[in-house]
């Protein structure tokens, strides 16, 4: 239900709406995606970055807020447990439990190590939970891993390190196939063929999805089987500091109950992060469409320890957060609504680009049309443009929006907004840290030796920008891989005397670089209490 | 000033304003929350709560982050609940109703009152999914249940005790896993990749100068 204010910019809407549906927008040009970029992409505007003083990164430019983590005081001293008498001995830890985690806990289950995850809320809670869309892979006919590599490396603008990118999309069937036989429910057709679409960017139609809950559908799948294996899930449980042994290699990590604050030491062979993205820090402002525990705990784990950073100053801003209502603000609005069909149309109901452009140049062109254009609705709580949903209905016939996103009908259904007839708005949300970590093919961090990554916390698979559905992919074949890797490594590895000294050697580096800072990292949970609202 | 409602968090009076979700009030109030809090969209199932309206007979369920408060809410959040969730080898479960008679027999003490479907935060029909898993109907079961958030407050207001979310969770991996018809065009996939067909195209792809990438990426067909 739009109040009277939106009525006029709804009629333009409705009115042009066969005529929409008929009219095939052209796709932007490398140039002109270059310059809109430039001109209107959160990653482009300079005084939003500060340069990193100390690390292994030390004079590269991360987001303000990021900046602030990586460079702040650790949570504990050394001297704060017992690192001779730890509370958990096990072969791999996987710190985080979400798809990335469960994944890599099962094939080191599957290897045969002693695995145990730790994770700061419950299993599930997790980007990964969140995805809607799909997961891409290369298995049709008219496709194959050389296309979807290309179009990843196009869609990252050239900058995925290609040992990466390809091991990505070489696995992708494969992974797909590991969670049909889990017993994940894709969609498809009577005859078994999987019923894929189109995303962003891609130029095959290989986006494999479960209705618009396909990450809900894989995660709750991979927590069964976590729980199936009875391997142990150390839960409302946060890892706040990496634990060396003398010889430089992870050996476990420093873990405090979210409840109670205690301490634990748990010791390792291996350590693999699991620990996701970094919506929750709030860069530039912009609300988020990630879980509650997104804040880049990982990122700073490892990079205390002297672990390599990549693109860590690329982020994504899903070209569809929902902007009204202001109770869903932020939310995400799932890209296979583009897919099947709905467009983005302004206030004066005119197409103003194609809908499946990659996203970073579906948010750019968004904003230009609002800030710069003057085309965008206010909704009270900035402005936005349409996406017009009821689009889809007319193009797959009545009942595809109930089929294929029911997640979509339901959110906005709360608030009285039936999507299937009238369209809603949207504006750019933060939704994807695509840098990350330094990893080889292996998943082990390059200069951390038995420090494994995966998932969101890894840079460089993607490149500057990921195309919708290889975040699901990616926690998949990297999250297996790397608790492949990680059984594999413990089993050739003796673990030394433990040691915290990395946390003194740290703090003399801030203090020789003269950063004054009161903040203490990892964040953990970010602090809404009291403030209401703004972000939700 | 924006309008305020008065609400109850645990019986404690907060006044907030009116277009808070009931996670957000919490917020506004000062809680800062670690349990019953997750993805905050709808999607995770942490933030199950009960409530009733003053003077309401009615006792109503909901999940936090996707309701509105109103004024004169009491509020109690049921961050967690002990679901039953029993542990099977999915490689070695049969596909046929003795699993659910052996893994979750009391479903078959349902008594009809339908407290489950009253009370689900997705708006599911849950009594009905859980009679067709006690037929052994799993791709019902399956397709009917694809929506729960395994929030738990069916199971919490369950008089025979069912733990509702974990009977359709093992409805769907068997239908996922053995029901659903097989897909060719995968099994193929996989072992072409296996067999090696693609290397030389990917090796190609490793070693190509950017500007022939970026060539052949401009210029690649799109598929309609």
């Amino acid at each position: 239900m739009y109040s009277e204010n939106f009525k006029e910019s709804l009629a333009a809407v409705e009115a042009a709406r066969d005529k929409n549906i008929a009219y095939e927008p052209v796709r932007m040009t490398a140039k002109q995606k270059e310059d809109l970029l430039a001109a209107f992409h959160p990653d482009y505007k300079k005084e939003e970055f500060s340069e990193l003083k100390i690390g292994a990164n030390k004079g590269d430019k991360v987001p303000h807020e990021l900046a602030e983590m990586l460079q702040a005081h650790s949570r504990i001293t050394a001297d704060a447990v017992d690192l001779e008498s730890p509370d958990y001995d096990v072969d791999v830890l996987v710190i985080g439990g979400g798809g990335a985690g469960s994944s890599a806990a099962i094939e080191a289950h599957e290897a045969g190590a002693n695995v145990m995850i730790v994770t700061k809320l419950r299993i599930g809670d997790a980007n990964t939970m969140m995805a809607e869309g799909g997961i891409q892979a290369a298995d049709k006919p008219n496709d194959s891993p050389a296309i979807h590599f290309v179009d990843a490396f196009g869609g990252g603008h050239f900058a995925a390190k290609r040992e990466l990118l390809s091991k990505l999309v070489c696995d992708a069937p494969e992974a797909i196939q590991w969670l049909s036989n889990l017993g994940v429910e894709f969609d498809k057709d009577k005859d078994g063929n999987m019923i894929t679409t189109h995303g962003g960017g891609t130029s095959r139609k290989r986006m494999h999805a479960a209705k618009d809950y396909s990450g809900a559908e894989i995660m709750r799948t991979l927590r069964d089987e976590v729980l199936n294996r009875q391997i142990p899930v150390v839960d409302f449980t946060a890892a706040i500091e990496l634990i060396l042994d003398e010889n430089g290699k992870a050996s476990g990590a420093v873990l405090m109950n979210m409840e109670t604050k205690e301490l634990y030491v748990a010791k390792a062979k291996t350590v693999i992060i699991a620990t996701g993205g970094a919506g929750r820090m709030h860069y530039q402002g912009f609300p988020t469409s990630n879980h509650y525990g997104a804040t880049a705990d990982g990122l700073v784990l490892g990079y205390r320890v002297g672990a390599k950073l990549m693109y860590a100053e690329t982020l994504q801003y899903h070209p569809t957060g929902a902007a009204f209502p202001e109770q869903i603000f932020g939310a995400l609005v799932t890209e296979k609504v583009r897919s099947l069909g709905a467009k983005l149309v302004n206030k004066n109901g005119e197409v103003f680009m194609h809908p499946l452009e990659t996203r970073d140049v579906t948010a750019a062109s968004v904003i230009r049309e609002c800030l710069e254009r003057g085309n965008g609705i206010d909704t009270g709580n900035g402005l936005a443009v349409w996406l017009d949903t009821p689009m889809i209905e007319k193009i797959g016939g009545e009942g595809t929006i109930e089929a294929r996103i029911p997640a979509m009908m339901r959110m906005f259904g709360q608030y009285g907004i039936d999507i299937r007839k009238e369209p809603i708005l949207i504006y750019p949300t933060l939704h994807y840290q695509n840098g990350g970590l330094d990893i080889t093919p292996d998943c082990m961090t390059t200069n951390v030796e038995n420090l494994f990554v995966a998932g969101e916390a890894v840079g460089g698979i993607h490149g500057k920008n990921r195309l919708m559905g290889n975040s699901l992919l990616d926690i998949i074949v990297f999250g297996r891989s790397a608790g492949q890797s990680a059984a594999a490594k413990a089993k050739e590895t003796t673990v030394g005397k433990l040691t915290l000294s990395h946390i003194e050697k740290f703090e003399k580096e801030i203090r020789d670089a003269k950063i004054e800072t009161n903040a203490v990292s990892p964040k953990l949970l970010p602090d809404y209490t009291n403030r209401a609202k703004k972000y939700l | 000033m924006e309008n305020m409602v008065n609400i109850f968090l645990f019986g404690k009076k907060y006044s907030v304003p009116e277009n808070l979700t009931i996670m957000t009030a919490m917020e506004y109030a000062g809680y800062q929350l670690v349990r019953g809090c997750g993805c905050r969209n709808g999607f995770c199932g942490a933030c199950a709560t009960i409530y009733r309206i003053k003077g309401d007979r009615e006792l109503k369920a909901c999940l936090a982050c996707q309701t509105k408060v109103e004024d004169n809410m009491y509020i109690a959040t049921l961050p967690f609940f002990p679901l039953v969730k029993q542990v099977y080898d999915v490689e070695k479960i049969p596909a046929t109703e003795a699993v659910m008679m052996q893994l979750y027999p009391e479903i078959y003490a349902c008594v009809g009152c339908n407290a489950c479907t009253k009370s689900c935060t997705q708006g599911l029909n849950v009594m009905q999914y859980i009679a067709y898993a006690q037929r052994g109907d799993f791709e019902k079961c399956a397709d009917l249940s694809f929506d729960c958030v395994m929030c738990g407050v069916c199971s919490s207001r369950c008089p025979a005790g069912i733990s509702h979310p974990q009977v359709a969770m093992l409805a769907r991996r068997i239908n996922g896993k053995y029901l659903a018809p097989g897909c060719g065009h995968l099994e193929d996939r996989v072992k072409e990749i296996k067999n090696g067909d693609f290397n030389e195209l990917i090796e190609a792809l490793m070693q190509k100068p950017i500007d022939e990438l970026k060539e052949l990426y401009n210029t690649r067909e799109i598929e309609k």
